[in-house]
């Protein structure tokens, strides 16, 4: 006990720590509730002792926060601190909360140098033909890239037809900060989980689109172009709104190994789908694998619309992310396509959550999941169809592949069903790449590394067919490397 | 030997459950058509794969060579870089690998060039009218939801296409209508008279060969060649069967 309490680092009383036994016989009797209560404690000690609300203060001040956001921040920050982590998904105790609250400090010098970024992310980038004025900025030691003229002028040219794109701090000044202050943080409240109520308190960067009624936005918006914004792919925030008869196809996330020197990303995506609206929702994600992923995505669907989201995971060390999408409007549906890679050292829990509450709505899934040497990959599909969701349907396909013996692949199936006039339906399958069908390839004069890597992207093909050209490029691209092994 | 172009020597070969081939010798000279027979189980698909370098047959004596090399240890790809090629009994399925893009993927690798996207379009759609293939084939995952005679046709197409030196077909027949049997048997003497590629046809169907100009027929029988003959061995066989030499193996054991 004493040694727990030296550990920590918090300065006790001498008299009372040289008086071990009495603490000791304090203990006796008492229940192991106390004794968490200490440990608890003393992790509240370390927390309050990086992020306080000096720093919120400080960071409110740096951004020209309005009143309302800031005191938003000081309420998360409240609750922040008195949130447990969770418990159910894999481990998160690697997570060095110390760092995190380094970086959410401001004006700390965060940005290393290009000689510590790791190799395997430097040579990654040559793989993956990544531009070598983009390679410092991916790493997170460039403070500059040149992708703010191409930024400027996507916004002009959807500035057009009346379309808002811009980062969420410049909106909280504009003419659109009522409208992000009905919207943010409403789908996914600070109260929902402690890194929910961790964005909230230091959120920083991230997207604002608003698509008014009945525009038809001809070209992907894609968010690739303004990552340079400080503190995306940390903390960064996305709302978008598609307003009623309206559509996009946003797409957000690059396939580069984002290497962030705090290894916690804990973003939030807020979609807002009016009446008739149909929102496309596609993103790569490619996280360094030290990053610990505990990312919140939600979308609410109004009556008539659509939300389609396309997602691959891959990277990270641990990943926590379940797209929710609640179908509150009548005859609303949703479709998510998704893919994980889990490869060395990698835990990656992901699925996806649909309310039913609408009637007539209708929520169809496709997942794939490739697990390899040692990477566990979790799928949890979470279905609840609420009582008014008469004639609603659901259909799940989950499909795994496992790449070697030493993998582990699970699926948790979670449905919730409060009506009977409903169509559910669920189908689960693993597999593995049989040795016949990597003979008959090479049989053709394809090598064996390349046999097996084509049969992996056509077991992703589903998916990568649901992305732009150079995005399925980008992620069969990804799939060849992660197989190769060599960006663990 | 010099002027051979597989030369199999002394090949025994086991997998885990035991020996199956004993001592087989095989000379096949560019351009000529083997034919090799013998009753279910005798190991005749075994050799076929050993040839070609599937991993689960294990070469336990002797060599095999092609163009020259000793190719006993290389593995299946670098053999098919040489100019071999299997047409397999059973096609395997690949989800999300279309026809085409399989057969440009391995033309490439092949080659080791890149494939000119236009010249090779036209010369697939040609082949596929050849073998009455539907176009819309070549868009579709390799061999799902294919029928039996589809998969055959699509890998004589990739024979076609592929033009190896050298062309096992293994049961390319079996299970197949007459129709589909005269497709395929149209396809091979394509591939013949194209690239004047030589043939070792595994068959227990004499019809694949009518229109063939066969020069040698081999018979297998519990892994052992029993005898070599020429196209009239064939039709012996197709009319009495493999009876007397079944039993000469018998005999020639004790």
């Amino acid at each position: 006990m004493s040694e727990s309490v030296a550990n920590s680092g918090v300065h006790f009383d001498p008299a009372i720590d040289n008086s071990k036994d009495d603490i000791n016989a304090y203990l006796e009797g008492t229940d192991r509730s106390m004794y968490d209560f200490r440990n608890e404690e003393t992790d509240f000690y370390k927390v309050q002792s990086g992020l306080t609300r000096e720093i919120i203060d400080q960071i409110s001040e740096e951004k020209n926060d309005p009143e309302w956001m800031h005191e938003f921040r000081l309420k998360s920050l409240d609750l922040y601190n008195k949130m447990q982590v969770p418990n159910w998904g894999p481990p998160i105790d690697g997570l060095n909360m110390d760092d995190i609250v380094t970086y959410v400090r401001p004006n700390t010098k965060m940005q290393g140098s290009w000689e510590e970024v790791p190799e395997e992310i430097k040579s990654a980038f040559d793989k993956l033909g990544i531009p070598k004025a983009e390679h410092e900025f991916l790493a997170g030691v460039g403070a500059q890239y040149d992708s703010e003229l191409v930024y400027h002028n996507l916004q002009d040219f959807v500035g057009k037809q009346g379309v808002v794109y811009s980062d969420l701090e410049s909106a909280l000044h504009n003419e659109y900060a009522d409208m992000v202050r009905e919207y943010f943080m409403k789908l996914v409240p600070p109260t929902d989980h402690k890194f929910a109520a961790l964005h909230g308190a230091v959120w920083s960067g991230g997207s604002f689109v608003y698509v008014p009624k009945g525009v038809h936005v001809d070209m992907p918006l894609q968010s690739y172009f303004r990552l340079n914004a400080k503190g995306a792919g940390q903390f960064e925030h996305t709302l978008i709104i598609v307003d009623e008869g309206a559509d996009l196809h946003f797409i957000e996330g690059c396939s580069a190994p984002k290497w962030n020197v705090a290894n916690l990303h804990a973003g939030c995506v807020e979609l807002f789908v009016k009446k008739g609206a149909r929102l496309r929702y596609s993103t790569i994600e490619n996280w360094s694998k030290n990053m610990y992923n505990l990312n919140t995505k939600r979308a609410l669907v109004e009556e008539g619309g659509r939300m389609e989201w396309v997602s691959g995971s891959f990277g990270s060390h641990v990943s926590y992310l379940y797209p929710t999408t609640i179908l509150k409007g009548n005859d609303s549906d949703v479709e998510y396509t998704g893919i994980t890679f889990s490869g060395k050292g990698q835990n990656l829990d992901t699925g996806c959550r649909m309310v039913h509450i609408g009637e007539n709505t209708s929520s169809l899934v496709t997942t794939k999941s490739l697990s390899k040497d040692g990477g566990i990959g979790t799928f949890r599909s979470a279905i609840e169809v609420m009582p008014t969701a008469k004639s609603s349907k659901s259909s799940v396909d989950c499909q795994t592949l496992m790449l070697d013996d030493i993998s582990r692949s699970d699926t948790v199936p979670v449905m919730d069903i409060k009506t009977n006039n409903c169509d559910i339906g669920h189908e689960a399958k693993i597999g593995r790449i049989s040795d016949e069908a990597v003979f008959y390839l090479m049989s053709r004069g394809i090598p064996e590394n390349e046999a097996r890597a084509m049969i992996v992207s056509g077991f992703a093909n589903p998916i990568s067919k649901e992305l732009p050209l150079e995005y399925a490029a980008e992620m069969n691209n990804l799939i060849k490397l992660e197989m190769e092994g060599s960006m663990s | 030997m010099s002027d051979s172009l597989l030369q199999v020597k002394d090949l025994s070969v086991a997998i885990e459950e035991g020996q199956i081939l004993h001592d087989v010798n095989l000379t096949i000279r560019p351009g000529e058509t083997h034919v090799l027979m013998g009753p279910n189980g005798a190991g005749k698909s075994t050799l076929g794969n050993t040839l070609m370098g599937n991993p689960v047959y294990h070469v336990t004596g002797g060599q095999i060579f092609f163009d020259g090399q000793d190719i006993t240890r290389e593995t299946t790809d670098k053999r098919a870089k040489a100019g071999m090629f299997m047409s397999f009994q059973n096609p395997l399925e690949v989800p999300g690998l279309s026809l085409e893009s399989f057969i440009r993927n391995s033309l490439r690798q092949q080659t080791g060039k890149p494939v000119r996207i236009m010249q090779f379009k036209k010369q697939l759609e040609e082949t596929m009218a050849l073998l009455n293939m539907d176009p819309s084939y070549a868009d579709r995952d390799l061999n799902v939801g294919f029928s039996g005679g589809e998969k055959k046709k699509a890998e004589i197409l990739q024979m076609l296409m592929l033009a190896p030196k050298f062309a096992i077909l293994d049961e390319t027949d079996s299970g197949l209508d007459v129709d589909a049997v005269r497709t395929v048997s149209k396809g091979i003497e394509e591939y013949h008279k194209r690239s004047d590629g030589a043939l070792l046809i595994i068959t227990h169907n004499a019809k694949i060969l009518e229109s063939l100009a066969v020069d040698y027929t081999h018979v297998l029988v519990k892994g052992s060649l029993v005898t070599t003959g020429g196209a009239d061995l064939v039709q012996k066989i197709n009319e009495e069967g493999f009876e007397q030499y079944i039993e000469e193996a018998a005999k020639a054991n004790e």
